[in-house]
């Protein structure tokens, strides 16, 4: 995706920065307007004071959840893969289970800001902050990469902007936004970006949905068989699996190994974590899980039919021919479906997207650099002043801004598609088995959490460099490039591109012998503090008046 | 603002006394009882769904009524699952959790002031 002649058919790209020039104003003007109700604290920073309800949490998460990859990516992925891309979006609505039964409420109870408070409940502080924060920025930063040069992309596939320096000028503008989102609003700012980017997210999947089922007599049938017909010779594959992952053994492996990383990840993720302290209690935490998983439910349903729809309006190959190629499925939908205007709209919406998924990411790694590095491990808690925390935690953001932006500018059109799956797996093998073990398991220790972390992290990175996704591909006839992250260069030892299967696996087992083989015994008394304070929600903290 | 702290400080409590006591072992037993089975049974279903997808695509390509098959209803069939399950929980929570936890809640914080 290096040269590309022009953008999709029919964009007209200063309509396109016109309609989300207009979303920025009017969401910036939403952020300046809820700011001036905070009370400048640390917990309003962070959390928003705990002041959101069920309802605009649950919005909010999907706004952060749903990326860009998630609407350009699967509508795309279902439109030349078929079957295989609606298979991809179910792990990561089950995944939500996960976080509803096992994390969401006993995490709400059991913290203020970060996953670090959690782990602190009951073990040595410093040491299981200083591992929590490492996994938090390490998840936060691979997934931000991911964000950040997928807008470069975006920006020539929807702007017609196809010179290197010009899409770099382009994702500073991105940068610089989201930087001034979290500045100005903190988490509550960044909430209201991702909830009103949720709502126009989803109405717009919503209405191109009816529109193409409108299209086929709202036959979900018929709109499959239009699909298979423009699909030509391999047409009839679309609509069973195996298009993508079943073409050899190993490919079935890999499928199981990221199935079950996106499944066990969702609810390791530290931005999607954070949400849940910023509603006042753990019911409220149910409901913001229960909203989040309908919304994302929905979205995902119509991303079905949004696919199979540009598969049969537009056609995969004029896709694949398309810059962009699988991302452009939706926006080329648009286009065929209600011209220019709708085709502007879907583009602001997929930008707003980043944006605002950016942003949560953002004030995400903050939080955990100045409330568990800066405040806990460094000051060991003796912070001067009210403020200093959350200076600190400003200044990090900006920090991470300026590295998200060089970032993205450096990966624009290399392939680290991956960096999400990594994102997922690292948070399914360091996060997760810590988060539960120390929820539900009396004997867990500093030790075992420890193991766990470092553990986990360390067995998916190095997994992931020695894997096929950085080097070893067999280099593509079609594009004379290997698929592979380096070119000519052959490293890989590890025949998986998903570490999940081996790394997950591993990581409980870690977290466990660590806690079996140290002396160190838990304290039983702080134990069955957590325990009763997670199941009852007694001294959780309540909302703060505004 | 001093933030080691992830609760308010202790008031003496003596925990382990509150853990044992008969209601928290009920509230414990009906959390326990209904989250680690449910979820080992929604994991289950998930991973049979992603192991015939990949390893028995035949099964899953059979046409059930005009381009509908096996696969596609299987995978709606998780999304019925995922909301059902959802509205499961939120129902046992509210009938079975949610008052003991508040009884709880309120004799701990009653006897706190």
């Amino acid at each position: 995706m290096t040269v590309l002649a022009q953008g999709v058919q029919g964009s007209n790209p200063l309509l396109n920065i016109s309609i989300f020039g207009v979303f920025v104003v009017i969401t910036l003007a939403i952020v300046v307007r809820v700011s001036r109700r905070a009370s400048g604290g640390a917990s309003d920073f962070y959390t928003a004071g705990g002041g959101f309800t069920g309802q605009q949490n649950g919005i909010a998460i999907s706004g952060d959840y749903l990326s860009a990859a998630s609407f350009l990516g699967i509508a795309g992925a279902i439109a030349l893969n078929g079957y295989d891309g609606f298979l991809y979006s179910i792990g990561f609505l089950v995944a939500w289970l996960v976080a509803l039964l096992l994390v969401a409420e006993l995490l709400r109870n059991t913290g203020r800001f970060t996953m670090g408070d959690v782990l602190a409940f009951r073990m040595r502080q410093r040491p299981v902050r200083a591992a929590a924060a490492t996994s938090t920025l390490t998840v936060s930063f691979f997934y931000l990469l991911a964000q950040m040069a997928g807008a470069g992309g975006l920006i020539a596939l929807l702007l017609h902007v196809t010179s290197k320096p010009g899409q770099a000028l382009v994702i500073a503008i991105v940068g610089a936004v989201m930087i001034a989102y979290v500045l100005i609003g903190g988490m509550r700012g960044t909430s209201w970006v991702q909830i009103i980017k949720a709502v126009l997210l989803i109405a717009g999947a919503g209405i191109m949905t009816l529109w193409v089922l409108g299209l086929h007599g709202f036959n979900l049938s018929a709109l499959l068989g239009d699909a298979v017909a423009k699909g030509g010779a391999a047409g009839e594959t679309l609509l069973n699996p195996g298009k993508q992952y079943g073409k050899t053994g190993l490919s079935k492996i890999d499928f199981l190994s990221l199935a079950l990383a996106l499944v066990l990840g969702t609810a390791g993720l530290p931005h999607i974590l954070m949400r849940f302290y910023t509603v006042p209690s753990a019911k409220e935490a149910r409901k913001s899980v229960v909203w989040a998983i309908w919304l994302i439910g929905l979205f995902y349903l119509f991303t079905l039919v949004l696919g199979y729809g540009a598969g049969a309006l537009v056609g995969p190959d004029a896709i694949k021919k398309a810059p962009g190629a699988a991302n452009s499925a939706a926006p080329l939908l648009a286009y065929q479906l209600g011209g220019t205007v709708l085709l502007g709209i879907i583009a602001a919406v997929a930008f707003a997207t980043i944006l605002a998924v950016v942003a949560g990411l953002t004030i995400t790694a903050s939080a955990s650099f100045a409330h568990d590095i800066y405040a806990n491990v460094i000051k060991r808690g003796k912070v001067d002043g009210k403020d200093e925390e959350v200076k600190v935690a400003r200044i990090t953001a900006v920090v991470i801004g300026i590295v998200a932006i060089l970032g993205g500018i450096l990966a624009n059109g290399q392939n680290i598609a991956f960096l999400v799956a990594l994102a997922f797996a690292v948070a399914a093998s360091a996060n997760l088995p810590t988060i539960l073990y120390s929820l539900f398991w009396k004997r867990f220790n500093t030790s075992g959490a420890l193991w766990s972390i470092y553990g986990g992290l360390g067995i998916t990175v190095v997994l992931i460099v020695f894997s096929p996704v950085v080097s070893g591909k067999p280099v593509d006839p079609a594009t004379g490039r290997s698929p592979s992250m380096l070119q000519g260069v052959d490293f890989s030892w590890f025949p998986l591109d998903n570490p999940g299967l081996v790394s997950i696996p591993l990581s409980f087992l870690l977290g466990y012998l660590g806690t079996v083989l140290s002396k160190e015994i838990a304290d039983p008394g702080k134990y069955a503090e957590m325990e009763v304070r997670s199941l009852t929600g007694v001294g959780a903290e309540k909302a703060t008046a505004h | 603002m001093s933030t080691t702290e992830s609760s308010p400080p202790r008031s003496g409590q003596d925990w382990e006394e509150v853990q044992s006591a008969a209601d928290f072992q009920e509230l414990r037993r009906r959390l326990r009882t209904f989250v680690f089975p449910v979820t080992g049974l929604f994991l289950a279903w998930y991973l049979v769904y992603v192991l015939m997808s990949s390893y028995a695509p035949s099964v899953m390509s059979i046409k059930v009524f005009g381009n509908v098959n096996v696969g596609l209803l299987f995978g709606l069939l998780q999304f019925v699952s995922t909301f059902g399950i959802t509205a499961w929980y939120v129902h046992y929570a509210n009938r079975r959790l949610d008052p003991l936890a508040g009884k709880l809640r309120d004799q701990l914080e009653g006897e706190r002031r």
